[in-house]
């Protein structure tokens, strides 16, 4: 297929749809809309459930009811919609059955506004609902990856029984560019053996994420850890550019990996060895890769658009070993390339420790541009 | 003394999609009474191997141990939404939440509204017994004026604790309820009634005419602190005044609706 012009929200719905996607109820909020606009008008064509729900909370538990039958269901939404869904999601990963939540990241806290930011990646990566549970957590930086990524999510929900996220902030949701999408998928026949059907089938099936026998539920949980083991062991994704020699590596995801990236080619220009590792699953996180670069490089910079939440992982690997620094906008504000490179050349020309904390570094720089 | 053969006639029997052991309610309760109607409308209709149960958080938290269908387990006030889901994808399923004051007038007032407003082709068991029963029976939204509870130990002050929601009167006005009625469970006369309500409301989605729910006025002798005889009684005194019986909507199609 051909490439075309395409929105992220818009091309993540149609991703999802020919993916096999058999159900999608959500609820709109800017910057996702286009994606629940797009599947309001695809899902009936094709005969699908589609229904814009009376709210988040709805959104999400008509998602975990579709979910108990072992059908393919999505829903979408951004940053305010998403804390709405932490109940749910909570009770789905509890109750173990698979699907795919789509959280297009704007500034926040609060209603905050709808420009691009990265600031939900602890409420999507180290919990948010209640509980011992993890999600699986997809980071795309481009139209195509978010396309791409669309259709790994559900094989992933499948695989492991649990809530894939694709977290893209507001840009990638917004932003139009060339990418092919795959072609439509059939929908998938077999119904898993847990499903709920309400069809003669022998057996009563009974889905619920309660467990009042204290070492029961530790049985649950200890399963649903030892899942995440193996997502941890299996599933590890990242993208890395210009690390074979380099000195210096910069971590960032989705958009602030991009500018990143634009940077740490700025950099090469001017002859420092810098390279980029730009985690696609952050969770699960590339500890090992990021374990291996704490041996060989000289310093890290971090770049985030929030206000280094990512960060903590990465100090996580690094331990003090080499220098870490931190670069981050926040509010929905998307740092421009120049910046990082400023960044990048600081690392290199001055004085590095390992002392104190990145952020507070940082933010006292910062609030000398922004104050 | 020779013994014939006697010819017997069965008229009293438990139903088999209703599991044979003892539930956890109180003496008194009227859950199982609730629980054993939708056992036999399901069986009479031939739906038992079709249905799919969605439970809700409340007394009736458990409610999956006693039917021998498919269940699911919704978080407190969203079995609505969840049913929704399932019937979606499922649409030859026969749905229903089964719901308690607390979860569907409270915190799931906002799912109810949205499944009904939408049509949605499910069937709602409502039981009002005027308190939060599992949590040890404080005030609900269904409490009545001047009605002692935990949380309103002087009884319910309407000035500072606002005034009990009439939910079948308030779902009746939405277009998308084809169904909407109010039934007691304090005499036999009106279990009798109550039944035949639930049987319409699984009619109703079985023909596909819309949402269905009935509420029925329920007893909760020990939160109450009453015997199983006073509360019927105040069931009959008390919650008939502030909530009275009666079919508050009953579209046009359910009305020819002939089974």
């Amino acid at each position: 297929m051909a490439k075309e012009l395409i929105k992220g929200n818009t091309a993540v719905a149609e991703a999802g749809l020919r993916a096999g996607l058999e159900a999608y109820f959500g609820y709109p909020i800017t910057p996702q809309t286009e994606l629940l606009e797009h599947l309001s008008a695809r899902m009936p064509e094709l005969g699908r459930p589609f229904v814009q729900a009376e709210s988040e909370l709805g959104a999400i538990n008509m998602v975990y009811g579709a979910a108990c039958t072992g059908k393919r269901v999505m829903t979408s939404s951004s940053s305010p919609g998403v804390s709405l869904m932490m109940e749910g999601l909570s009770y789905i990963a509890g109750t173990e059955v698979p699907m795919v939540l789509v959280d297009v990241v704007r500034g926040g806290p609060g209603l905050g506004n709808i420009a691009p930011a990265q600031g939900d990646y602890n409420q999507i990566v180290h919990g948010g609902g209640h509980g011992d549970y993890r999600l699986i957590v997809l980071a795309p930086a481009s139209v195509q990856e978010a396309i791409d990524l669309t259709a790994l999510a559900f094989d992933l929900a499948e695989k492991y029984r649990a809530i894939v996220a694709i977290l893209m902030d507001g840009s990638i949701g917004q932003m139009m560019e060339p990418a092919e999408l795959p072609p439509m998928q059939p929908l998938k026949k077999d119904v898993p053996e847990w499903a709920v059907r309400g069809d003669r089938h022998g057996e009563k099936h009974l889905l619920t994420s309660i467990n009042l026998d204290p070492p029961a539920q530790e049985v649950m949980n200890l399963r649903l850890m030892k899942r995440w083991q193996q997502v941890e062991k299996n599933e590890v994704r990242f993208k890395s550019y210009f690390l074979d020699d380099a000195e210096y590596v910069v971590v960032g995801f989705g958009t602030a990996g991009r500018v990143s990236l634009s940077a740490v080619r700025a950099a090469r220009d001017k002859g420092i060895k810098v390279g980029l590792l730009r985690p696609i699953t952050v969770a699960p996180f590339p500890n090992e890769i990021l374990d291996n670069l704490t041996e060989e490089v000289k310093a890290f910079l971090v770049v985030e658009m929030n206000s280094g939440q990512m960060l903590e992982d990465v100090r996580l690997v690094v331990r003090g070993r080499k220098p870490v620094e931190f670069f981050g906008r926040m509010g929905g504000v998307v740092p421009f390339p120049d910046e990082v490179l400023t960044e990048i050349v600081r690392l290199v020309e001055e004085p590095r420790t390992t002392e104190g904390h990145p952020r507070d570094r940082w933010l006292s720089r910062l609030e000398k541009t922004i104050g | 003394m020779v013994m014939t053969d006697v010819p017997t006639r069965i008229v009293y029997e438990r139903p088999e999609v209703f599991d044979p052991r003892v539930t956890h309610y109180c003496p008194g309760c009227t859950h199982g009474v609730a629980h054993r109607l939708v056992a036999e409308v399901l069986e009479e209709m031939g739906e038992v191997d079709n249905a799919i149960g969605v439970a809700s958080v409340g007394c009736s938290v458990f409610i999956y141990n006693y039917f021998n269908i498919d269940f699911v387990e919704a978080a407190h006030g969203r079995a609505p939404a969840m049913a929704t889901g399932i019937k979606r994808v499922l649409p030859e399923s026969t749905v229903f939440t089964y719901q308690g004051d607390g979860d569907l007038a409270s915190i799931g007032m906002g799912e109810i509204v949205g499944a009904a407003s939408r049509g949605e082709k499910i069937s709602v068991v409502f039981i009002n017994n005027a308190n939060y029963g599992m949590t040890g029976g404080q005030m609900a939204p269904t409490t009545l004026p001047g009605q002692k509870t935990t949380s309103s130990p002087k009884g319910r002050d309407v000035e500072r604790q606002g005034y009990p929601v009439q939910t079948a009167e308030l779902l009746s006005t939405l277009a998308g309820s084809a169904y909407v009625v109010r039934r007691s469970m304090h005499n036999p006369r009106e279990i009798n009634r109550a039944k035949k309500a639930i049987r319409t409301a699984f009619e109703v989605q079985k023909h596909g005419l819309g949402f269905a729910l009935v509420e029925l006025l329920s007893t909760c002798p020990t939160n109450w602190g009453m015997t199983p005889d006073e509360a019927r009684s105040w069931v009959e005194e008390r919650m008939l005044e502030y909530f009275p019986l009666g079919d508050y909507k009953v579209s046009p199609a359910v009305a020819e609706l002939k089974f």
